[in-house]
């Protein structure tokens, strides 16, 4: 039988705020032990939440980005649960009417393209953390994290691969840290998926029953996770059996997703509205604030590149695949309007690998979109061949030097004068009757050796079209 | 729509309150007593009224996103029973 694999993703963004969704302690990384955590935090008796403007600006950032709907009431409610990582026993979220609803995705999986629906998305609280390495038996808790601002974006069951869950998330990865609204760190858990998988006959339009599989937080682990969810789900049916409801989590180390809970009351969290927090109120023109300063989004920041730029797709989907990128992009183009292709490719290829090997992010590269574009330029008037632009380049990048200092300085102006490479050219032929004869009596490599002996004479500066063009005049005559 | 000393158990342990036979037994009938005057309530035409989240008017109020306090380990951990290197310790939780 052939199966059709349905999955929904659950994400958590941290949001970027500095302080923490219903208190004022800072929301900073990596710090001691429940050294970031307030009276709220701790959920000592008699505190009260009091709600972070930034978290909800983040939260109408990301409905206005996904075209969702604002909802202008918005509820608060208690997830009702026990766990020491969680003081209060209740983890404040919104259930009945969250903050944003609706809206969607486009996804890219090679040369196709598909619209993702999103469900909802909520504003929450996160828990702490609990540490199972050995405390004499016990486990640690650290409530740094307790309060820090989520919002879980859940979209509808509209995937169908791996592949499409993983361009998924990576659009939503993009997204989220485009419009400023997470830091998109997946080491440091600011962004984490929750998979939904079940399978189905093909052709069927009944969902099968669903396992989740929790916290996948990078893109490889969500892809195994679900792979192996799907061949373990098709193999239970294929074998007779069902697929029960559960929570799974996935073992990188054994590859395997394996049952979280036992007990099958624990998915009963009993929400209820909670007292108290007033329902969020939220004005048209904050909203209408908010949608001004919005940047513009890499789907349209693409079409604009293919449609301004005459850009391929794939390219123009590379250099908004971030906003460091996209920006750099522009800041070349301004610099050198008349060569974005050109720019594109540099960008892509030469500043890309260089940034990939010295591990480095893009605007901490020591060449900067002004510098290339100056580069480039030379090429555009033919004072550089591509070889020796890249030789340039690399001395860039080593000193800091301009384009046109180091072209001075090296002497590496280009040879495009005619006559000088009519009089090189003639003096290769008369040096090489033999490979002369060669191409004559119809082997073409011997062009390529004499092209060598050219710009081995003209100490790779002669202009390599003009060489091949007045090389080839010369042996046709 | 009417409980059984079933649910009242279960409600307990998903609320992990202990409750003795006698107790389960009056809870029970309070329980009931509170789901009738719900019945009560939603015989009640509600259609056009938006739904009430809290019995308080006005809405929620924000803070700018400040950072205005510090965190209070100190004090915090003195009261828990155990602790080390400024951890909660209790027991072991993983299943």
């Amino acid at each position: 039988m052939l199966w059709e694999t349905v999955i929904g993703l659950e994400t958590h963004a941290q949001l970027s705020t500095h302080s923490k969704i219903f208190s004022g302690v800072s929301t900073k990384f990596g710090a001691e032990p429940n050294t970031q955590a307030s009276v709220i935090d701790f959920a000592l008796p008699g505190v009260l939440p009091v709600l972070n403007r930034g978290a909800v600006e983040r939260a109408i950032r990301l409905g206005l980005a996904v075209g969702g709907k604002i909802n202008r009431r918005s509820i608060f409610a208690r997830k009702n649960y026990f766990y020491p990582d969680l003081p209060k026993g209740y983890q404040i979220s919104q259930y009945e009417i969250p903050v944003v609803e609706g809206g969607g995705l486009t996804i890219r999986v090679g040369d196709v393209e598909k619209f993702i629906r999103l469900t909802r998305a909520h504003l929450e609280e996160d828990a702490g953390k609990s540490l199972h390495e050995d405390f004499a038996g016990m486990s640690g808790i650290d409530l740094n994290r307790a309060g820090t601002p989520l919002l879980e974006i859940v979209s509808e069951p509209d995937m169908r691969s791996s592949a499409e869950a993983v361009a998924y998330a990576r659009s939503l990865h993009t997204l989220v840290q485009w419009i400023g609204i997470c830091d998109g760190n997946m080491q440091e858990g600011s962004f984490r998926c929750d998979a939904n998988v079940s399978v189905r006959p093909l052709g069927s339009d009944r969902l099968g029953t669903r396992c989740e599989i929790k916290n996948l937080n990078s893109f490889r682990f969500l892809e195994r996770a679900i792979e192996f969810e799907v061949r373990r789900q098709i193999g239970l049916i294929e074998d007779g059996g069902r697929v029960v409801q559960e929570t799974r989590l996935y073992d990188p180390d054994r590859d395997e997703t394996r049952s979280m809970r036992s007990k099958e009351d624990a998915q009963d969290y009993r929400y209820f509205p909670d007292p108290d927090l007033l329902p969020l109120e939220i004005a048209d023109d904050w909203v209408e604030a908010t949608r001004q300063a919005m940047p513009e989004l890499p789907a349209a920041m693409r079409e604009r590149f293919v449609t301004d730029y005459a850009l391929a797709p794939y390219d123009a989907a590379a250099l908004t695949g971030g906003r460091d990128i996209a920006d750099f992009f522009e800041a070349m183009v301004r610099h050198l309007p008349t060569e974005p292709k050109l720019c594109a490719n540099w960008l892509m290829g030469e500043v890309s690998a260089r940034v990939n090997r010295d591990q480095i992010g893009l605007g901490a590269a020591p060449v900067s979109a002004q510098a290339l574009a100056g580069l480039l330029a030379r090429i555009a008037d033919g004072t550089l061949s591509g070889k020796m632009a890249k030789e340039v380049f690399d001395a860039m990048w080593e000193g800091g030097e301009s384009a046109d200092a180091l072209i001075e300085q090296r002497g590496l102006r280009q040879i495009s004068d005619g006559g000088a490479i009519e009089v090189m050219v003639d003096e290769v032929l008369a040096a090489n009757p033999k490979s002369v004869a060669e191409f004559r009596s119809g082997k073409d490599k011997a062009f390529n050796a004499l092209v060598g002996r050219v710009m081995k004479a003209a100490r790779g500066k002669a202009n390599p079209a003009q060489v091949n063009e007045v090389l080839k005049r010369k042996l046709d005559a | 729509m009417s409980l059984s000393l079933a649910d009242v158990a279960r409600i307990a342990h998903l609320a992990r309150i202990e409750i003795t036979a006698t107790e389960a037994d009056r809870t029970l009938a309070q329980l009931n007593d509170i789901f009738s005057m719900i019945e009560k309530m939603q015989a009640v035409d509600t259609t056009g009224i938006e739904p009430m989240a809290h019995p308080l008017g006005g809405h929620q109020r924000l803070r700018e996103d400040l950072v205005t306090e510090t965190g209070r380990r100190e004090t915090s951990l003195a009261n828990a029973p155990a602790q080390r290197d400024g951890l909660f310790l209790v027991p072991k939780v993983i299943e």
